[in-house]
């Protein structure tokens, strides 16, 4: 008995400290500057909601929010539609070449993705695309990992349901459509949801190809504020609050299907 | 498994033509808005990256060939040195703290556990966080005059450093959030590694009177190491990476810079603040070259602990 108190404890001691700092930001985004800088560090909020309209206020937040919420949006969509297009037809289909060319498509998960930045700046700059949002969202709707995840859930299907399928003539895209697709929903759910998350939260390619703050995600609207505003920590972490916000709602919604979706990285990677 | 798909294959062979041509088109089409994509954002941009690596960025754009030099200069650059110890110091310090996640695993798979939901979220927190966030508000916590952390040591005795400026200090201090920042992430992978253990390891262990800490160290432990190789492995290669916390809670000209410049932030300035395309470039092969031969390595060192039944 005395063991499971100690567990708890232990557990209980670690979450807050996990917690800790969440807490804290929340609870400075209420206060006044001079409260934020008071020693001892003082965990009491005085309600000054106003610092949330002020941050509206200092960057355009709004736009930046918008601007998020539309590349996440297309990201994750996209995604979802090719990663899904190419899963389905490296596990169900027979092409020559399609060992060679899936090997390919691994080699870039290898990548570290720095290697990708410098090229694809020239790209965007040649095609006069700085400072807009396709500049976002068009690298980012393709992905080596999406492909390879799907493809494993795919290829857990029984071939019966192609062959069945065939002989009561569907095509290839009907069968992936009609058929394929409502199956592997836990994987395409898996896939969206850590979309959702890495796309909300960028940062360097964000912040390389968007200069002009109308143009930012909250993410590098964040980080731009950081020399300006430092010592106005309330402000900041009203801001903080909420461009974290969003995606922590959405993991507490969907937190079983997104831990589910990590742990089966984990089994198959 | 694969017995099947050769068998299903051999006997898509065996049937008469028409389909399987056919198939071949479907095979093409599918992938070709994706393989596409790759070809133009990714594998073309790895091309360009080495051989832009060879040249120099002129005065008036364009780029000129000077072979090995950017390599040979990295080599001799104070910064990248700098860049390189860092970044590996920022790694061990981070795979330093896999075993906290192996320790906050075993604890949620306590047997009846319960509140698991409850722990879980906790600690799964900020790994939802936007890092940008998180960077500001660990700023602040490590803030010398009213930080919580300085406030906190005082308490006992120590009289903290000024972390976000202090060259000696900012790496440890990146470093314990970037701990912070994946533990959720991994302890849900090794939970799930905990929970594929079968049962009747234990209960054999038992019957023969090992005790709960006995069974932790020859049970558990040998029986998760697949689990620890692969979080091993993908720890290193983000901690390999580290660009984010740095930009957060370094300041530009902070003179800690020295000591908290990762690889990916010498990087970032060389390629887009300073544009020396070219010797950004280099910085991004080297970078790659490190993370390719480390893992390597890692998959060579397995053999040697890791047990796969």
């Amino acid at each position: 008995m005395s063991r499971r108190w100690i567990v708890y404890a232990v557990l209980l001691v670690g979450g807050l400290i996990m917690i800790t700092p969440f807490v804290w930001q929340l609870v400075v985004s209420l206060q006044t500057v001079t409260e934020s800088m008071r020693v001892p560090p003082m965990p009491v909020p005085s309600w000054q909601w106003h610092n949330f309209a002020d941050v509206f206020r200092t960057v355009p937040l709004g736009r930046q929010f918008l601007n998020t919420v539309i590349v996440t949006v297309a990201v994750t969509a996209g995604q979802l539609l090719l990663c899904s297009l190419a899963a389905f037809a490296f596990a169900r289909l027979e092409f020559p070449g399609r060992g060679p060319i899936f090997m390919l498509f691994l080699a870039v998960l290898m990548v570290p993705g720095e290697l990708f930045l410098l090229p694809r700046y020239e790209i965007m700059q040649g095609l006069g695309w700085l400072n807009s949002l396709q500049a976002l969202i068009a690298p980012g709707v393709f992905g080596a990992f999406g492909t390879f995840l799907l493809r494993q859930f795919f290829k857990t299907l029984p071939r019966e349901l192609d062959e069945a399928a065939r002989l009561d003539g569907a095509n290839p895209l009907q069968i992936y459509w009609w058929i394929m697709l409502p199956l592997v929903r836990p994987g395409l759910l898996a896939l969206g949801l850590l979309t959702v998350m890495w796309s909300w939260s960028s940062l360097l390619w964000p912040l390389v190809v968007n200069t002009d703050p109308e143009m930012m995600t909250l993410s590098a609207g964040l980080a731009s504020l950081r020399g300006q505003y430092l010592t106005d920590y309330p402000i900041l972490f009203a801001g903080s609050v909420v461009a974290s916000l969003p995606v922590i709602v959405l993991f507490v919604v969907m937190q079983r299907q997104l831990i589910a979706g990590i742990a089966f990285t984990g089994s198959k990677g | 498994m694969l017995l099947t798909e050769e068998r299903a294959a051999a006997k898509a062979a065996a049937r008469p033509g028409r389909r399987p041509r056919r198939d071949w088109l479907w095979g093409y089409g599918l992938i070709a808005p994706m393989a596409l994509g790759l070809a133009v954002f990714y594998l073309w941009p790895i091309v360009q990256t080495l051989y832009l690596s060879f040249t120099e960025s002129g005065v008036f754009g364009g780029q000129t060939w000077v072979g090995l030099d950017n390599f040979a200069a990295l080599f001799g650059d104070e910064e990248m040195l700098g860049a390189l110890r860092n970044t590996l110091l920022y790694s061990v310090l981070v795979l330093i703290g896999v075993p906290l996640a192996i320790v906050i695993a075993a604890l949620l798979n306590v047997p009846g556990l319960r509140g698991l939901g409850f722990f879980r979220t906790l600690y799964f927190l900020p790994v939802v966080t936007m890092p940008a966030a998180v960077g500001l508000t660990w700023r602040y916590l490590y803030n010398g005059d009213f930080g919580l952390i300085n406030y906190l040591l005082g308490e006992i005795g120590i009289d903290g450093p000024y972390w976000a400026s202090d060259p000696e200090f900012a790496i440890y201090a990146i470093a314990v959030v970037g701990i912070w920042s994946s533990l959720g992430y991994n302890a849900v992978l090794f939970l799930a590694g905990l929970q594929g253990i079968p049962k009747h390891y234990y209960e054999a262990a038992a019957i023969d009177g090992a005790g709960r800490t006995r069974q932790f160290f020859r049970i558990t432990l040998p029986l998760l190491t697949p689990t620890t190789f692969f979080v091993m492995v993908i720890t290193l290669i983000n901690a390999l990476q580290v660009f984010d916390l740095v930009y957060l809670m370094i300041d530009t000209k902070s003179p800690a810079m020295a000591g908290s410049r990762t690889i990916v932030y010498l990087f970032y300035e060389q390629g887009f603040v300073q544009n020396n395309r070219g010797y950004a470039a280099a910085i991004a092969v080297v970078l790659l070259v490190l993370i390719l031969a480390l893992t390597a390595l890692q998959f060579r060192l397995q053999r040697r602990w890791v047990h796969y039944e």
